[in-house]
């Protein structure tokens, strides 16, 4: 088969002085699915946004064609009929599903365009890949799965011949999943070229054909997927064997911590979000909340630590209603929380790593006598922090911005773990990080549960939810839908055919998550 | 892959930055004098060395710049918060007029008199300014339209009051009474004007850098300047922290306000704002808000204003010249993109010495 698009020595230094690449090299043929694996960090992001034309390269040649290219904006990238579809969708809500697929090439003349063509089209291009969407549909009424199609299918109509998919099924359930692959075949079929960049393996076996393994910035080799097994892919991908499984002892139940009961919450609009929703949460336990994002969780999340209050319903922290405590005072009582954005709410991202680790112990009086701070402290109990935590820098003054996610995570997480607290709500707490530190924040939390914690752990990622929880709740259109006493004892389909509200337990079941 | 060279490089970038914005700016402005004087040398000499001509003339330097360090720290406290507050120029005129006005109304022993004086300036500044972080906080009203409204309200009242109740008729201009010799600062460097309000300045400065360094409030106030949901979700409450970031800021205009009225005049007379609020702005940004900054941005601004005044009376060329020189290192300054190729350049280097 030809090659379509070659990468040779892409070296890429952000302003900040990150080195995202250091001689990548990557080459992918016509017409196959070509996986890009490698953890967070390892500059699978950066290495397609220099493809699309969003980031320029340091040095190195990108070859497409066969002919030497310059890429310097997505509109070159499109021209030379490459797409991208991005792990947050790039969509107009308020738009139709046609409106959509043209944006940026009506058809029509002048600057009125023509909506019979515009319709005629997207039908079309739906028919001729054998997708089924409606294009009079609006984007806010599709589910995410949908929305990921509309998002391929624009990248179709401009002409794609090679289609970037970052991270296609982080967000779907299982059936979607299968869906989705179908349709990847069927362009490959056509000759149409994939990059496919994943963190699951298990999809990568089950769809692409070639891979490309990157680490610390650079590729370190391309394989046939089907001489290669997962645990040799893994093994490439951190430089050394990983220990996959985490050990678990049953858990020790205890009293209940946080009692949520009949909690509502309504958005802007007076739509509710969250509706009457009751559980509660043991200490000595891992209480999983799995569902496709936007299904209420986050809303829950932000009526349990104070920063968006529900609009009815209870709340109890240790037996006291927390309806009219401050976000610092629920703090004060011994709840500790990983938020699910740690660029936007987890940290200052200009501070440095003290600055960060110390957000929330400042008042307290080993910190601070009045209103000054006790500098030494502050700065060997960072020190230790870091260490305990195994933050990767040359010390506390270092800003969070110069850290890798991962890291950036892990400050967040020695914040929160080293506060004292008997409660913890973990929300993605490793989302987008690599699979080292990911496993040192799971193996920290079973290590608070054994301590009497009561944890909630809030994901998206399934094998997370599976490996890391006790019990486990589905939340769908902004209700619990299914409570499984035993996490272990649940498999993925399942668990996908809840989250897509195809079944539903009887609410004598779901009650079941009450104390 | 980041050491602690990377944190050196950041600072010396922006020196580098900072110094080429000067030379581009003093550039342009050797470019102007010598396309509209007709004695470009003498114009220039005055400009860049009339300063230290005499040791009078430097003193009027440090006495400006006295005057727009405080400014500049008021404002540099506020901005901190991200709070655009143009509160501090109305809080320099009316806190000059309270001032002013305090020690006429009430006569006090000498030192206690100025100390009382300066107080009631900081509390009329702190007033001033809050009030537009209190009505954003109450309905949402950005605070840079209100504190730009209020400044005129604010300027209007103080003079209503110190023009009609403490109008000296005997004065051959418009003014207040003879401010009382006790309240009045003392002159500290013969032969100039330098008056005891330096004094005071080193210890707001100081006090400025252990308050935003040292204490938990200047913690909170710069956590919740960078970032507001993160102060929000570790149970900073912002709006209390907003508030008084403010107030500190608003006093210390005022401060600056009274100082300049004991130090420098014999009567309150001002008839314009003086400008010193959007001076404090200027160097505030030079100093990148950092307080151990502001009294080196505050020279350098005071030594060009001098220069450019020397200038003007001794040749053609006008004193808002300076406006240009001003004018191009503020753009320089704030522009993110300005030298960042030079320093990807830089950087590139920077890390492959280290790999």
């Amino acid at each position: 088969m030809d090659e379509i698009l070659r990468l040779e020595n892409i070296t890429k230094i952000y302003p900040n002085g990150v080195t995202a690449n250091k001689d990548a090299n990557l080459s992918v043929r016509k017409g196959e699915i070509h996986a890009l694996v490698g953890e967070n960090g390892a500059g699978k992001s950066t290495l397609m946004k220099i493809i699309f034309g969003m980031e320029q390269p340091t040095e190195g040649n990108i070859i497409y064609n066969g002919k030497q290219t310059q890429i310097k904006s997505p509109l070159d990238a499109i021209a030379c009929g490459i797409g991208m579809v991005h792990q947050h969708f790039m969509l107009v809500e308020s738009m139709t599903v046609a409106e959509n697929i043209v944006l940026g090439a009506e058809p029509g003349k002048g600057p009125i365009p023509n909506n019979r063509a515009m319709i005629e089209q997207t039908k079309e291009i739906i028919e001729k890949y054998n997708f089924v969407i409606n294009p009079k549909e609006k984007i806010s009424d599709l589910p995410i799965g949908t929305r990921q199609k509309v998002e391929i299918l624009k990248a179709l109509y401009k002409g794609a011949q090679v289609l970037i998919l970052d991270e296609p099924t982080a967000v779907l359930t299982p059936q979607e999943t299968t869906e989705l692959f179908r349709e990847l075949r069927g362009l490959r079929d056509m000759g149409h070229t994939i990059i496919f960049i994943s963190h699951k393996l298990n999809e990568i076996k089950e769809i692409c054909d070639r891979i490309t393994i990157m680490r610390n910035g650079t590729t370190v080799g391309v394989h046939d997927v089907g001489s290669v097994s997962q645990q040799e892919i893994s093994n490439l991908m951190v430089g050394k064997d990983i220990d996959w499984n985490i050990e678990k002892n049953p858990p020790k139940r205890g009293e209940v911590i946080l009692d949520v009961k009949n909690v509502s919450v309504l958005d802007e609009a007076q739509r509710s979000i969250l509706k009457e929703v009751s559980f509660s949460l043991h200490a000595g336990t891992i209480l999983g909340i799995v569902g496709v994002e936007g299904n209420g969780q986050s809303e829950l999340v932000e009526a349990i630590t104070g920063l968006h209050k529900a609009d009815a319903g209870s709340i109890k922290f240790h037996g006291n209603d927390i309806a009219d405590s401050s976000i610092k005072q629920i703090r004060e009582m011994g709840l500790a929380h990983i938020p699910q954005d740690r660029m936007l709410r987890g940290a200052v991202v200009n501070g440095s790593i003290e600055d960060n680790m110390i957000a929330t112990f400042i008042d307290k009086e080993e910190f601070s006598s009045g209103p000054v701070l006790k500098t030494k402290k502050i700065r060997s109990w960072s020190e230790k922090l870091i260490k305990d935590f195994m933050v990767k820098t040359d010390g506390p003054e270092v800003p969070v911005k110069m850290l890798s996610g991962g890291n950036i995570q892990k400050v967040i997480v020695a914040r929160e773990f080293s506060s004292n607290a008997d409660c913890i709500i973990a929300d993605q707490p490793t989302r987008g990080i690599d699979v080292g530190a990911a496993k040192f924040i799971h193996r920290k939390l079973i290590e608070m549960r054994d301590n009497g914690v009561a944890i909630m752990l809030i994901s998206a990622d399934l094998s997370e939810i599976m490996d890391v929880s006790d019990s486990l709740l589905v939340m769908y259109g902004g209700r619990f839908v299914a409570y499984f006493p035993d996490a272990s004892k649940v498999s993925e389909e399942e668990l996908g055919q809840y989250m897509l509200g195809v079944k539903q337990q009887t609410s004598e079941e779901v009650k079941g998550c009450i104390a | 892959m980041i050491n602690k060279k990377k944190l050196s490089f950041d600072t010396k970038f922006e020196l580098m930055r900072f110094t080429v914005a000067i030379l581009i700016a003093i550039g342009l402005s050797f470019v102007t004098i010598l396309i509209v004087s007709h004695e470009p040398l003498l114009a220039l000499r005055k400009l860049f060395l009339g300063p230290v001509e005499s040791f009078r003339r430097f003193g009027n330097v440090v006495e400006l710049a006295i005057t727009l360090s405080f400014a500049g720290l008021a404002v540099a406290i506020m901005f901190s918060a991200n709070q655009f507050n143009m509160g501090a120029e109305g809080a320099f005129f009316a806190s000059a007029g309270v001032a002013a006005m305090f020690s006429l109304a009430l006569p006090l022993p000498p030192v206690l008199a100025p100390l009382f004086a300066i107080i009631v300036g900081g509390i009329t500044g702190a007033i001033i300014c809050v009030i537009p972080a209190w009505i954003k906080m109450k309905w949402g009203a950005s605070e840079l339209v209100s504190s730009l409204m209020l400044n005129y309200v604010f300027y209007y009242l103080t003079k209503y009051f110190a023009f009609t109740k403490f109008k000296d008729p005997n004065c051959g201009f418009v003014g207040t009474f003879k401010i009382p010799e006790a309240a009045k600062l003392a002159k500290i460097v013969p032969h100039t004007r330098i008056h005891a309000g330096l004094i005071i300045l080193v210890f707001v400065v100081i006090a400025t850098i252990f308050f935003m360094k040292k204490t938990r409030w200047g913690y909170n106030l710069i956590q919740t300047g960078q970032n507001p949901h993160f102060a929000k979700y570790v149970g900073i409450n912002t709006g209390i922290v907003i508030a008084y970031s403010q107030i500190v800021g608003g006093f210390v205009a005022g401060m600056g306000g009274a100082v300049e009225v004991l130090g420098m005049y014999n009567r309150f007379q001002w008839k314009e704002l003086p400008g010193y609020g959007f001076d404090g702005i200027v160097v505030a940004i030079m100093a990148k808000n950092k307080p151990q900054y502001v009294p080196l941005a505050a020279f350098f601004l005071a030594y060009l204003r001098i220069g450019a005044d020397k200038m003007a009376t001794a040749t053609d060329v006008t004193s808002e010249m300076i406006s240009i020189i001003q004018g191009v290192i503020i753009m320089l300054v704030a522009a993110q993109a300005f030298l960042s190729h030079r320093r990807q350049k830089m950087l590139v280097k920077e890390v492959s010495k280290n790999v």
